[in-house]
């Protein structure tokens, strides 16, 4: 005896939304899945006309890219939604930041008008801080690390135990200083997506394979941008310029 | 490990409004440090939706509420989470919270001197004028151990000074509160709304006149006129052979028994009203509105039923306000409504069909946690999941066997229970999970055998009525063990041994028919955390040591299986009593006599002693007892001693639809 569920079919989705959003603070350690309960129960609170699938237990239409890894902050995380009355971006936006808690802030949003999300995030811009650890020995890893042409490491992924190179997907790694007085280097690192994913952590076993550069604290990591990358300029685009035009 | 390894004080951070100590400030940057080299870190941060952050300075009185648990399973608790806004809603008073730390970032705090902190805003818990903790179950105790440690509040309640907190214990488990005697200042039992705000009331006068007489006369103060149990206050005199000979008062002022706080009225106490909503994941990912308070069902072995008498029901139309604003407030996709046996609220269909028309359309669930065998329940369940989908539903009847289904009085027969898997098998339910006890008095291996016999026929009817051979059905066991103030208090606990014995020859008897062998699950574990959960619930004073001993090897959150160790528990137990007259045997498995003192019959749970013995007679003559809200009063006492009657329904409301959940409010498109 199936069931089947009575009534219509939900109602489609007759606009997609792309939201730009950040991840601050404390709330840096919020997983991706910590972040998806957030977000889809703060689309309820919020009151936006969600589309959602069919079946038993519907889910609201939402695609999710490219999330920065737990314990990483981030200025630039990017997720797309489908409803099924046409809304005003900067009222979904206002609402959403309004009922998400301080820390998962919603930066900007705006309706698609062409192209894949996911295929516009190729590279990231990430700040790593790294509190004790001098200027002139990150200075001394970052010019080791470049120098090299693979630097293989490895990390537990969820398929076990991967090896893959750190250094290819570096498109540039620079040194910088915190405030004066302060033990403190500053990375600010482009790396290419890949798969699998280069991480700033695995940047950072690179470095300590290629020039024994250990941090005596944990590495306060934030993603500062992520979108099309400009190889030559070692920069990263706003991927979200297309809709906005 | 863990000696007591940081010097007293560094968690003590101190209140500012106490000369000499240091202000108050946010442990947060020190735990930040530690938070990347630990286990979902996120449980640790606070900054949830919901969550409430007072200022110091502007509060005379201030709270740390404590789920001595994981932070997973201790956010969902209803209990923390109601006192937590009742007390913050108070002027001048706050309320934090914090929860049990797990293994890996306790021995990061100790190495770092990080103490004990709130999540709300990581304030040191030692500098708070209040530390109350919920205990739903004994398991937590070790727990509360770690806490003080790291808070920097001496273990012992005797040593503490005016700088540290109360400690006050609450919750089920708080009806007994003598094994952690030494540790805890106070209880308070019963329900917590109205007694947490007499104890801000008596705390706040004490400060206010500049502390007279110090910790000691606060804790007297509490005890005349806060209704709080101080253990302290109360000498025990044991007999030769190891019984309590008697307990008694040991300062003028002090009542001789202390009695239960009861919340009369539901409706005016709608807590919580703005649930926090956890950015981890917690074990109820949902919005929890208790529907009523209290059960008379009269089931002898459920200690919740007996100490929450009478029964007080919420009113339709209040219940219908919760979930709208509950709902508002968090944007969780699923309501449970809660109580000991929701389907026994006296307008329950029309609550089911209201809420059901109200959040239809909305992907909202609805759930009763429903467990009486009852066809109207599988109605009352196709009603709440009108759209959504049938996995399984879960009854309890308790007892394999008829006659020890009358033993616990549990009025359910084996046809009952067929014509409720009928109904919901014939509805679309494809699964139906059974829960039982082993272990529960007079029982006999043939009582339990009976369960697969049981479960037999359950897949046998399912497969009837829907033709199908996919019918599941579950079979999942609990070890009984006998409660304070209930009528098996004076049972033998069933020893691990015999319970594992009998349930593998069950297994046994599940597995050996090929017909069903594949269709029924069964679900049982491990008879030994009963047994240690049986010495920690019927407890007295002298199993505090057990407990310290315990904690000082490395006991740590004993309800979860991988931490938990029974031979941790039965060589610290072997150890503490020695060659004395009492053992672990003593506590569990002996049976006590009508005269014996017990540990806990200085707490009034509002149940005449006379009466529970004559329903321990009446059980083990198998004879039932009927629910008081639909036949005559069989006098347990609990009315008249605690000046109490029982409050429920029908108050002919009904739900009416709510425009705004009807249709979201839509978001118009700019042009």
């Amino acid at each position: 005896m199936v069931r089947t569920p009575d009534g219509p079919p939900p109602p489609p989705a007759v606009q997609r939304l792309r939201l730009h959003y950040a991840k601050r603070g404390r709330l840096r350690f919020s997983s991706h899945r910590d972040f998806q309960r957030a977000f889809e129960r703060a689309l309820r609170r919020a009151g936006i006309p969600m589309a959602y699938s069919a079946g038993f237990s519907p889910h609201p239409k939402v695609s999710y890219a490219g999330a920065a890894a737990t314990g990483v902050a981030s200025e630039a995380e990017y997720l797309e939604i489908a409803v099924t009355r046409r809304c005003e971006p900067e009222q979904v936006r206002a609402l959403l930041d309004q009922a998400l808690p301080n820390g998962l802030d919603v930066v900007e949003v705006v309706e698609v008008r062409s192209g894949n999300l996911a295929d516009r995030l190729e590279a990231s811009v990430f700040e790593v801080r790294l509190p004790g650890v001098p200027v002139a020995d990150a200075e001394a890893a970052a010019v080791a690390l470049l120098a090299a042409d693979a630097v293989e490491v490895q990390r537990l992924t969820k398929s076990g135990m991967r090896r893959f190179d750190a250094r290819a997907a570096v498109v540039a790694l620079d040194v910088s200083a915190a405030s004066p007085g302060e033990t403190c280097a500053i990375l600010r690192m482009v790396v290419r997506q890949s798969s699998p994913a280069v991480r700033p952590d695995d940047v950072l076993v690179a470095l300590r394979q290629v020039a024994d550069l250990a941090p005596p604290a944990p590495p306060v990591v934030t993603r500062l941008a992520q979108g099309p990358l400009d190889a030559a300029a070692a920069e990263v685009a706003d991927p979200l310029a297309p809709d906005r035009a | 490990m863990p000696e007591r390894s940081r010097s007293s004080g560094e968690g003590g951070g101190g209140g500012a409004d106490y000369p000499g100590r240091m202000p108050v400030a946010s442990v947060f940057p020190q735990l930040e440090r530690l938070l990347p080299l630990v286990q979902k870190p996120i449980q640790y941060v606070g900054g949830e939706l919901n969550a409430r952050v007072k200022d110091w300075d502007s509060c005379d009185v201030r709270w740390a509420l404590m789920y001595p648990d994981a932070y997973e399973v201790g956010l969902p608790n209803q209990g923390v989470q109601i006192l937590y806004e009742v007390l913050n809603e108070v002027e001048g008073v706050l309320a934090e919270r914090t929860y049990a730390v797990w293994p890996d970032l306790e021995a990061l705090m100790r190495q770092h001197a990080v103490p004990q902190f709130t999540v709300d805003a990581h304030r040191p818990v030692g500098a708070f004028d209040v530390l109350g903790v919920s205990f739903a179950t004994e398991l937590g105790y070790t727990n509360l151990l770690t806490a003080l440690d790291l808070a920097g509040i001496p273990l012992e309640a005797a040593r503490r000074t005016e700088e540290h907190p109360v400690v006050l214990a609450g919750g089920h488990a708080a009806f007994n509160p003598e094994p952690i005697a030494d540790f805890i200042d106070g209880a308070v039992v019963g329900d917590g709304e109205q007694a947490v705000l007499a104890v801000t009331r008596v705390v706040r006068e004490w400060k206010a006149q500049g502390r007279p007489g110090g910790r000691d006369e606060l804790l007297l103060r509490l005890a005349r006129d806060g209704g709080v149990y101080v253990p302290a206050f109360y000498t025990v005199d044991y007999l030769p052979d190891g019984r309590i000979q008697r307990v008694a008062p040991n300062r003028p002022g002090v009542p001789w028994r202390v009695s239960k706080h009861t919340v009369m009225d539901l409706d005016e106490w709608p807590y919580p009203k703005t649930p926090i909503v956890p950015l981890a994941e917690t074990v109820h990912e949902r919005m929890s509105v208790e529907i009523f308070r209290g059960c008379t069902r009269g089931c002898r072995f459920c200690q919740a039923g007996m100490i929450t008498r009478p029964v007080r029901e919420r009113s339709i139309t209040g219940i219908g306000a919760m979930v709208e604003q509950g709902l508002a407030a968090t944007g969780f996709e699923e309501v449970g409504l809660l109580s000991l046996s929701s389907a026994d609220h006296s307008e329950i269909a029309a609550l089911a069909k209201g809420l059901a028309d109200r959040y239809e359309g909305t992907n909202t669930g609805l759930s009763l946690p429903s467990t009486r065998v009852d066809a109207f329940n599988v109605d009352l369940a196709n009603e709440l999941s009108r759209n959504g989908r049938r996995s399984g539903l879960t009854f309890a009847p308790e007892g394999g066997s008829e006659r020890l289904r009358a033993v616990i009085n549990k009025m359910v027969t084996e046809d009952d229970l067929i014509r409720t898997v009928t109904a919901a098998y014939s509805q679309g339910w494809r699964q139906v999970k059974l829960y039982f006890m082993c272990g529960l008095p007079t029982e006999t291996d043939e009582d339990v055998l009976q369960i697969a016999a049981l479960a037999q026929r359950v897949i046998e009817t399912g497969r009837a009525v829907t033709g199908l051979r996919d019918i599941r059905c579950t079979v999942s066991i609990g070890g009984f063990v006998p409660k304070p103030h209930t009528p098996f208090q004076w049972a033998a606990q069933l020893d691990h041994r015999t319970t594992d014995a009998r349930l593998a020859k069950l297994r046994e008897a599940i597995r050996s028919d090929r017909r069903y062998a594949k269709a029924i699950g069964f679900r049982y574990h491990d008879g030994r955390p009963g047994t240690i959960e049986g010495l920690l619930s019927r407890g007295d004073r002298r199993v505090g040591a057990v407990i310290r001993a315990v904690w000082e090897d490395g006991g740590r959150f004993d309800g979860w299986s991988e931490h938990f160790s029974f031979d941790r528990w039965a060589s610290a137990a072997a150890r503490v009593f020695g060659e004395g007259p009492v053992d672990l045997d003593w506590y569990t498995v002996r049976e006590r006599q009508q005269t014996e003192v017990l540990p806990w019959d200085h707490i009034d749970a509002g149940l005449d002693k006379d009466w529970l013995w004559a329903d321990w007679q009446e059980a083990l003559a198998g004879r039932e007892v009927d629910d008081c809200r639909w036949s005559p009063c069989f006098d347990c006492g609990v009315c008249p001693q605690m000046d109490t009657h029982t409050q429920v329904g029908p108050t002919g409301q009904v739900l009416l639809p709510l425009p705004s959940v009807r249709a979201p409010e839509p978001v118009p498109a700019g042009e």
